[in-house]
Formats: structure tokens, sequence, C-alpha cells
């Protein structure tokens, strides 16, 4: 009986999450199209989520997309089929590293400081100073973070992520494994299709808007003082990239799935 | 007192954060540009009281009036209008730090929109001037500025849109002595000024004698005293003469220590 009692506990504890962050979400989403509207506070989380992360999206990306064609090489020397790199990197850049990369990446970055900055903000009553001063913080706060990230991931670093991590794979393959430049490049090019492009951004989208949500979602309820902004800043990480990983699988399903 | 012309007035306000009753029947009433100040030890239901009325926190029952209009229950978009009335000097002055001081002074211009963005950097460091802070300082962060400096900027920020009502939140607290007593002088001058009814919480007695016409006690979430500063030395009640002569013993500590 009290081992039945504390699964019931746990099941009732997680659906309440789950009901308060769907809420959170469903208000978040709704004051993105309901005015006022804060251009400036907008283009300052486009600039902070997407111009900044740029940097650490592209170095990961590069490496990463230089790996795989090693690998890629090595296995694929087993049964003679180099000639297949190209394409290998492209899919799995496009389709999964990519997104997949830049969204754990840009969990990292942007979720934590979401929700330190949001948590920051709650303990020191910024967030109740901003109510009676007349102005919704979601509306404020919540909405141009949320709006921004979904808009900087596909449009932004996904496409320099992808277009990075296909660039190493071509570098390394050019410069160390032979491959002939203007093939490399024909074969990528012929090979990639629109769906693979649609997948990555569409991931990129779904990804940005977890990331911000999560952030957002922790930050803004932070309890507490230093302590209870560090929680929130973890929640926010764990979370988000959980989100990603499930949702990765759901999209790479609706797309992909014969 | 005629209900028609107060303020502010709270009536059987009860609020409970699970088993715990904060407030448990709070009954006050703030009369148009009367100081009223209320008094109480810590986790006596003081940031409470004022976070109920601001809407920022629902209570659980009882009846928040301000001009005679019911704010308990009331639709955000009249709350907004009402909240227009307010402005909020904050414990730690809570500025925002991704903006520079002018601009969290003109915050609440900006968000009514009734103001351009030159105009309302005119009216910020017109009230920065005000609370005794020069013009350089407008473009600073807050973070470049000292507890005392924010709190001014709090305080210009509170006053900013000529309120008609401003509640400060432990307006001295953390700062020394003689910055404590500069805040207070300001508050007093600027509440004037703009012609605004005061509400303070605090437990700096110094604050109360400076700032207050009216005084309040708070004690296990019930008002348990009010009535003029003047009046507050002779109020015949063991709790507030404990508490105005900050004295360990008597019934407050007794009560905390059976606790």
């Amino acid at each position: 009986m009290t081992f039945l009692a504390v699964i019931g506990r746990v099941v009732i504890s997680f659906l309440r999450a789950a009901g308060r962050i769907g809420l959170f979400a469903v208000n978040a989403v709704k004051n993105i199209f309901l005015p006022p509207f804060y251009p400036r506070e907008l283009f300052r989380q486009m600039m902070n989520i997407g111009y900044y992360s740029l940097p650490v999206v592209g170095l990961t990306t590069l490496f990463t997309g230089a790996a795989l064609a090693v690998n890629i090489y090595e296995g694929s020397a087993r049964f003679n089929a180099e000639s297949t790199l190209p394409t290998i990197v492209v899919i799995g850049i496009v389709r999964e590293l990519g997104p997949t990369l830049c969204g754990l990446i840009v969990a990292g970055r942007v979720s934590a400081s979401m929700a330190a900055e949001l948590g920051t903000m709650r303990v020191t009553e910024q967030i109740d100073a901003l109510t009676t001063l007349s102005t919704d913080p979601f509306k404020y706060l919540i909405a141009p973070r949320i709006l921004a990230t979904v808009i900087m991931m596909p449009f932004m670093l996904v496409l320099v992520a992808d277009t990075i991590g296909v660039l190493g794979g071509y570098l390394l393959a050019t410069a160390k494994l032979g491959f002939n430049s203007g093939n490399y490049i024909k074969s990528t090019v012929d090979f990639l299709e629109a769906i693979d492009v649609m997948a990555s951004m569409t991931k990129a989208a779904v990804f940005g808007f977890f990331i911000s949500l999560m952030g957002c979602y922790h930050g803004f309820n932070t309890r507490g003082g230093a302590q209870g902004v560090g929680i929130s800043t973890t929640n926010a990480v764990v979370s988000a990239c959980i989100m990603i990983l499930l949702s990765n699988y759901i999209v790479t399903e609706m797309f992909f799935s014969s | 007192m005629n209900n028609q012309v107060l303020k502010i007035s709270l009536n059987g306000l009860h609020k409970r954060f699970g088993e715990k009753i904060v407030l448990d029947d709070v009954n006050l009433d703030v009369m148009p540009g009367e100081s009223m100040v209320i008094i109480g030890g810590s986790g006596s239901g003081k940031s409470v009281t004022l976070k109920c009325i601001l809407g920022l926190l629902t209570p659980n029952s009882g009846s928040i009036k301000i001009d005679g209009q019911e704010m308990v229950g009331i639709a955000a978009d009249d709350r907004k209008k009402v909240l227009n009335k307010f402005g909020m000097l904050f414990q730690g002055a809570a500025l925002f730090d991704s903006l520079p001081v002018w601009e969290n002074v003109a915050f609440g211009l900006l968000a009514q929109r009734l103001h351009s963005r030159d105009e309302a950097k005119e009216i910020a460091i017109e009230k920065l001037r005000r609370v005794g802070l020069s013009p350089d300082v407008a473009k600073l962060s807050p973070a470049e500025l000292s507890g005392g400096m924010q709190k001014r900027v709090g305080l210009a920020r509170a006053i900013a849109a000529n309120p008609e009502i401003i509640f400060f939140d432990e307006p001295t607290t953390g700062l020394d002595p003689i910055m404590s007593d500069v805040i207070n002088e300001l508050i007093v001058e600027c509440v004037k000024d703009v012609g605004a009814t005061a509400l303070t919480i605090t437990h700096d007695m110094s604050s109360v004698r400076k700032i207050a016409d009216n005084v309040s006690m708070i004690y296990h979430g019930n008002m348990i005293w009010t009535g003029p500063k003047d009046k507050i030395d002779q109020s015949g009640s063991e709790y507030i003469d404990q508490f105005i002569n900050g004295k360990a013993e008597g019934p407050i500590k007794m009560e905390i220590l059976k606790g």
C-alpha cells in the first residue's frame, strides 16, 4: 500500500508539473500575439540568443562534421563504399546532428541564462516591480524570449550549424582523405533533399520553443534566494535537454517514418 | 470615516499559505493625502498586505478597495488601470539590471505610452535631480550605483508618473543612519510634491516618526493598534511599547519563544 501511495504521489506530482508547464506555455504563446509588443526587447533577445550563440555552435558543428567524416570514411572503407561519405555526412548533419547538437548547446547557454536572469529578477522583486509599473511580465519578459528563440534557432543557428557541419566534413575529406573538391560538393548537393532541410528547421523551431519555455518557466517560478536560482537553472537545462531529445525522435518519426 | 472618500480600504483581509495563516483579519482605512505607516516584526504580514493590495498575491477572503473600487476579483485590464495610480519603492529598489538608470525611472511612463522616449528621458532626468542625483547618473547601469543611490533611483521611479498612491517597502533597510534620514526626508518631500497618499511598511522607528501621519501595528496577521503618530508613545499597548522601544522582554518575544 505504501509503495502504491509513493507511485501515486509521483504520478500526481508529475501531472501537476506538466499541467503547470502547459498553462504557462499557453499563456506565453497567447501573449506573443496580443499587444502591447516590445520590439526592442525582442531584438535584444534575438541578438543574445542568435548572434552570440554563433561562435560556440559553429565551432562545435565544425569539429563534429570533421569527426563524422573520419568515422564514416573508416567504416565505409570496410565495404569499399568510401564514395558515400559526402552523402552520409550531409544527411547525418542536416537531419540529425546539426539541429540536435545546436539544440543541446543552445539549451546549455540560453536556457540556463534565461532561468538565471528571470530567477534573479524574481528573487530581487524585479518581476513584481514590472507589475506595479503596469507591465505584464508575460508580455515583456516571456513572449519576446520565446519568439526570439523560435525565430533564431531555425533561421540562423541551425542553418549555420548545418552549413558549418557539412563544411567540416568537406574540409577533412578534401584535405586529408584525398576527395576531389568538385565531386564532394556535387555529391552533397545532389543527395540533399528539401525534406531534409525542412526537417532540420522544424526540429530547430521545436527545440527553440522548448529551450525558451523551460528557461522561462523555471526562472519565472524561482523561489528562495541564490540556491533557488541555482536549482532553477539546473532544472531548466536538464528539462530542456530531455524535451529536445524526446521531440527529436517525434519529429524524425513524423518526417521520415515509412 | 466616510467610505466614499477613503483612498485605500481593507476589510477582513485573510491570506494563508497552506496551513500558515499570514493575514487573519486585517482592517485598515487610509484617507487621501494621508501618510500611513504599518509597523510590525519580521513575518508579521506587512509585505503580504502590500502585495495583496497590488494584486501580486490574491487574498483568500476579504475586501480591498481603492477609491471605492473593489480590487479582489477585478478583471486584469481594470486592475492595470488602477495600478497606473500606484508608485512603489521596493525594499531592494528592484531596479532592472538590463536597463540604464534613466530607463528604469522612465519605465512606467514608457509602459503607459503617454510620452515619447525623448520626453520620458527628460522627465526621468528631472526626477533624478529631484532625488538629489545628477543627470550623469542617468546613463549608468544600476549595478554601478551604491545602495543609497539605488534607493534614490527607486524613489525617482516611484514618483515618475506622479502617482496618486505610493507604497514604500522598508525604505531604509540596509542603509546607514545618515542615508536613512536622507531617504526619509526625500520621501516626505516627494510625497508632498506629488500630493500622493503614502503607505509605508517598516520596522525602523526613525522612519515612522519622520514619515507617518498615522501608524498601524500588525501582529500575527491582525492590526492591533491604529492611531496618530503622536499617540504611539501613549498607545497603552504592551506590544507597541515593546516594539517601538526595541525591548527584548515583552509579550512579542515571549510568544515567539513559545512558538
